[in-house]
């Protein structure tokens, strides 16, 4: 078949909610395009682990350590979905590790400032994985099968992720005044990062209208970091807290909320690897898979010497 | 928000762990990938749940309950080696299932009945 038939195919399906699967037909640029998305994702949910496995040991109860490390391994568990939901498109998991350890794969960059204090865990699960959430609700209905079935997958997940930060944040609300103080920190060190974790403005996003044309996305950076701001801004009352911004006030006519300008060169500064903890991240990534090399190459001998025994009886 | 680009260690990872010191051992060794397919209950067909790495079939088994079953989604797991199954051909689609679109006689609504034993 020739390359134009192919394509109007392709896109006829696209067009009909019809869903591209595996050894379907796509254009080059359509599954680059979702090797890069899928695995950055995936990369995302890995590095996403170091900020919150830094509180593991120091959560102030065990019924705490036990429900951030529930939330921890759920979040391995995101990324071996979108690895394995990019491996489909003819990447090798091998190729994709490397490309995240030499730094030509990026992560999400929220995962670049540190984690100060217990008030962090409330502040991640409910902003972070907040902003996360509405992103992935619309990726369940993205235009290729695996990835939009690893979403459903990870959606069912993601609400516990977001409640017990919340529940973090309440506990502290109703507490002392160095527990409130410290909520309130924590709210005015992830705000601001949060929305940026939805990308630049719709007039500086490179490769959107492409990507919605072929619906792998659905929805804008700026719609998806309003849906956001509007859930954010009201929730933020029942803390008795308040959002870092000014700015921030209900706006009757648009039904939505206005809020401040976005500090554009610090996103760039720390895509550029220049934020907080750059360094710290992609070292304890590149250590953990180092570190396991033995235990890869034991497993696999293992493996091969049971055959082998087998194969003998 | 500008003094937020800063290094922080207090309350976070040290160098050490880290990995300023680990060692250049990098040697890539694949575990073959595998096919999960969960029974969520007894009654029900054990259906394709998503792949993952192991290194043999019984740690295939355990990564599987690790990620695909942490929620109680099942009760007994299959998994295969993802090399193992064949599968058809999207673009044969057509002439693989165009016996089966010509038979419409294969459908109870074919057959036109009276009113009184139309329920059959
Ligand atoms: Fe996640
Ligand atoms: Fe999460």
């Amino acid at each position: 078949m020739e390359l134009k038939k192919l394509e109007e195919i392709f896109q006829h399906k696209i067009d009909n909610e019809i869903k591209i699967e595996p050894k379907d037909w796509m254009p080059e640029a359509y599954r680059k395009t979702n090797i890069r998305q899928i695995s950055q994702h995936a990369h995302s949910e890995v590095v996403g682990m170091l900020p919150e496995g830094n509180w593991i040991t120091r959560a102030p109860s065990l019924k705490r350590k036990a429900i951030l490390l529930a939330k921890i391994q759920d979040e391995a568990g995101h990324g071996l979905y979108l690895y394995s939901a990019a491996e489909t498109l003819g990447i090798s998991r091998d190729e994709m590790i490397e490309q995240l350890h030499s730094g030509r794969a990026k992560y999400s960059s929220i995962f670049n400032y540190p984690t100060l204090t217990w008030a962090d865990m409330g502040a991640i699960g409910w902003l972070v994985d907040g902003a996360a959430i509405i992103n992935q609700v619309m990726l369940c209905r993205t235009s290729y099968g695996p990835y939009a079935r690893g979403m459903v997958r990870i959606c069912k997940e993601e609400s516990f992720h977001q409640r017990q930060g919340f529940e973090i944040l309440y506990v502290l609300s109703q507490g002392t005044d160095a527990q409130k103080a410290m909520c309130q920190d924590a709210i005015n060190r992830w705000w601001w990062p949060s929305l940026m974790m939805f990308g630049p403005t719709d007039a500086e996003s490179s490769n959107s209208e492409q990507s919605m044309l072929w619906k792998i996305k659905r929805k804008s950076n700026d719609e998806l970091r309003q849906q956001f701001v509007d859930m954010i801004a009201e929730q933020v009352k029942v803390l008795g807290m308040t959002l870092p911004d000014a700015d921030l006030k209900w706006n009757e006519t648009k039904k939505h909320y206005d809020f401040g300008a976005i500090n554009w060169n610090e996103f760039w500064n720390v895509v550029k690897g220049n934020g907080p903890c750059n360094k710290q991240r992609l070292n304890a990534r590149i250590a953990a898979h180092q570190n396991g090399a033995w235990v890869r190459e034991a497993a696999i001998a293992y493996a091969e010497k049971q055959k082998n025994k087998h194969k003998a009886a | 928000m500008n003094n937020l680009i800063k290094k922080y260690f207090y309350g976070d990872y040290g160098e050490i762990e880290a990995g300023s010191n680990a060692s250049n051992n990098n040697k890539n060794i694949a575990w073959p990938l595998w096919e999960v397919f969960i029974r969520s209950k007894q009654g029900l067909d054990h259906k394709h749940v998503g792949s993952l790495h192991a290194a043999d079939e019984q740690m295939a088994i355990e990564n599987a309950r690790d990620v695909y079953t942490r929620r109680n989604e099942g009760v007994s797991i299959w998994v295969v080696e993802s090399k193992y199954i064949t599968a058809s051909n999207p673009e044969e689609a057509g002439e693989l299932y165009e016996p089966a679109v010509n038979k419409i006689y294969r459908h109870p609504t074919f057959y036109k009945l009276p009113d009184e034993v139309d329920y059959m």
